[in-house]
């Protein structure tokens, strides 16, 4: 190819280079050391990290704003309701009625969270948006990659999956009601496919998010098709499945409880209409109070468990002070 | 001095010596028609790479040299000519879209590291996927090899959690694994700032020199093609064809004191005409960049 002419040239500069390599090679070594002493000696771990966290949450506004938020609501609601009792709000159970009633003993209104029925409810739409999540999930999932990472699957599912999705879940309700027997698969279909729409939208986009670098790279490495389905694709589109499930475990609650209200004999859904038809206003705050918290759950673990599959995005946005 | 210059280089090229990754690009063109309106990216185009050469590719943003090794890394379909590696047809008129294989990686501008594999596994991926090494076998060889690069600290990192100097040498270590024939880089080190570049620049020769593999460098940097390479082709602007070949007879090993030597100032100013040229061309018809 090209030949070398001058020798000693060559030889001096061979010997700057060695010198040279050592001493990046040392300045390398330091700067990751360095980066290590401050990672495991100094840095705080479990309890003393949940510590320093907490006093730095501490300094600032966030936790006081959130305080005063929650005073100022629940003062609006004690006033409107209990304090002016103004006009259209008397009827309205107010928080001290409700609080009071919800951590009672011997509920005036039969039902707090004590009694039996009370955790009935909560149980039983608790399971029905597991079985309807997790069905929802099992088919969006698969059918989203599918059609965000094959042009021809995509071309054959979208278009009815288009039509299909806009179609409000109340639209479906006689329908499911029609199609299935008794009180609980209408209301796991109805869950169900709201959610299912929304899991499979989201991780087709999800996939298709994807730099196109990555599936080149994996082509380059000499990647079969399905191994570019489970080191590409699947990862790949995680952020995205992972945030089109929390929105579909909300839309989930929220079909459920109208399914719930128009078909049900158990459920928090159930137990506001049940409560407003016999007047028991109490109770029905309870459980729209109830909904709110398990719902905050639910998502939350949708997001833990988002993050715990997703340690390499939740470093990297670490890093980035996210 | 010892610049020689070049026409098209078929005829000239030294015949390919011993030894694997020759490329031979014959007459190539390439033409996109994505509105119906015909854009040559790349206008019959000749370019012999010798085995084991570091070839830099210098041109204008935008001229059709990301085209050329996305036709070569069996990206993008070429229109007409034919490319050769080693006497073995990539790509021709019978079979204008190259197989992609692990005999050319490529390292690409924005790196393509995985995120959601720790840099390990991003080495190991290439040798598990292609059968030839099992999962522990594969892990064991990328060790080495990132302890070869000096990353094995940082092994069971994210790409997201090292600096990008870091990544991109795991990149490459990544390519380098699977014992390539050829080495594509597409403006690797185009976000980089002058003093992290130099220090990828002599790991990126140590690794030259360690494997003698055959590197295609894009860059637009002439100092880099200069610096790095054995041949820096200047090409023009889009359509693409080579404009000028600066050959730069430069012993190695090289480091970073040849970059005041009065002999690579001398080069760097060669090549900067044939490519201001282009520069102003490029610029005037302000088209906007092909990928």
């Amino acid at each position: 190819m090209i030949a070398w002419g001058c020798s000693d040239f060559g030889e001096s500069s061979e010997r700057v280079s060695k010198l040279r390599q050592s001493e990046w090679r040392r300045m390398s070594d330091q700067a990751i050391s360095g980066n290590e002493v401050s990672k495991t000696d100094m840095a705080p771990k479990g309890l003393g990290l949940a510590w320093y966290q907490l006093k730095k949450n501490l300094a600032t506004p966030a936790p006081y704003l959130m305080v005063f938020g929650i005073i100022l609501w629940l003062g609006t609601y004690y006033l409107l309701t209990e304090g002016w009792k103004v006009p259209r709000f008397e009827k309205i159970p107010g928080p001290v009625e409700v609080i009071k009633e919800f951590f009672s003993y011997d509920p005036i209104w039969g039902t707090s969270l004590f009694t039996e029925d009370f955790h009935e409810n909560v149980y039983v739409s608790c399971r029905r948006i597991l079985i309807a999540f997790t069905i929802a999930t099992g088919l969006g999932v698969p059918l989203g990659l599918f059609m965000g990472w094959s042009r021809k699957f995509k071309d054959y599912a979208f278009p009815i999956l288009e039509t299909l999705r806009p179609i409000p879940i109340l639209a479906w309700v006689p329908l499911a009601i029609i199609m299935f027997s008794g009180f609980e698969t209408p209301i796991l279909f109805l869950a169900t496919l709201a959610s299912f729409f929304v899991t499979a939208l989201n991780t087709m986009l999800g996939v298709e998010s994807i730099d196109e670098s990555y599936f080149r790279a994996a082509g380059c490495l000499g990647s079969k098709k399905h191994h570019v389905f489970w080191h590409v694709v699947m990862p790949g589109a995680m952020p995205f499945i992972f945030t089109g499930l929390q929105i579909s475990v909300g839309v989930a609650w929220f079909s459920l409880v109208a399914a719930e209200m128009i078909s049900g004999d158990y459920g928090l859904g159930y137990m506001i209409m049940d409560s407003y038809m016999v007047n028991k206003y109490v109770s029905m705050v309870m459980a729209m109070i109830s909904l709110g918290f398990v719902g905050w759950g639910t998502s939350a673990l949708v997001r833990w468990s988002g993050n715990q599959m997703m340690q390499w995005r939740v470093k990297a946005l670490a890093l980035e002070g996210r | 001095m010892a610049v020689k210059e070049k026409k098209s280089s078929r005829k000239t090229a030294s015949p390919a010596v011993k030894g694997r990754g020759a490329i031979s690009i014959r007459n190539v063109t390439k033409i996109y028609d994505p509105e119906g309106v015909n854009i040559m990216a790349v206008d019959n185009c000749s370019l012999e790479i010798a085995a084991g050469e570091v070839c830099m590719i210098v041109g204008p943003s935008g001229c059709g040299k990301t085209t050329l090794l996305n036709v070569i890394a069996g990206f993008h379909s070429l229109t007409s000519g034919k490319i050769y590696l080693d006497d073995e047809l990539l790509c021709g008129p019978d079979k204008p879209l190259a197989d992609q294989g692990a005999d050319r990686m490529v390292v690409f501008q924005n790196g393509a590291l995985f995120p959601w594999k720790s840099l390990l596994d991003n080495v190991a991926y290439g040798p598990m996927v292609q059968g030839i090494l099992s999962k522990s076998e594969a892990l064991d060889k990328a060790r080495d090899k990132l302890a070869e690069a000096g990353l094995i600290e940082v092994a069971d990192k994210f790409p997201g959690e090292v600096s990008s100097g870091m990544a991109r040498r795991a990149e490459i270590v990544r390519a380098l694994i699977n014992d390539p024939k050829v080495l594509l880089l597409d403006e690797p080190y185009r976000a980089m700032d002058a003093l992290t570049k130099s220090i990828m620049h002599e790991a990126l020769l140590e690794m030259y020199d360690r494997t003698k593999v055959t590197i295609f460098f894009i860059t637009h940097d002439l100092e880099e093609a200069i610096f790095l390479g054995d041949r820096a082709v200047v090409m023009t602007t889009r359509p693409a064809r080579t404009k000028k070949i600066v050959s730069v007879k430069i012993p190695r090993p090289r480091d970073y004191k040849l970059l005041s030597s009065e002999q690579f100032r001398l080069l760097v100013e060669e090549a900067k005409e044939a490519v201001h040229e282009e520069a102003i061309k490029a610029f005037e018809a302000g088209e906007r960049e092909l990928a």
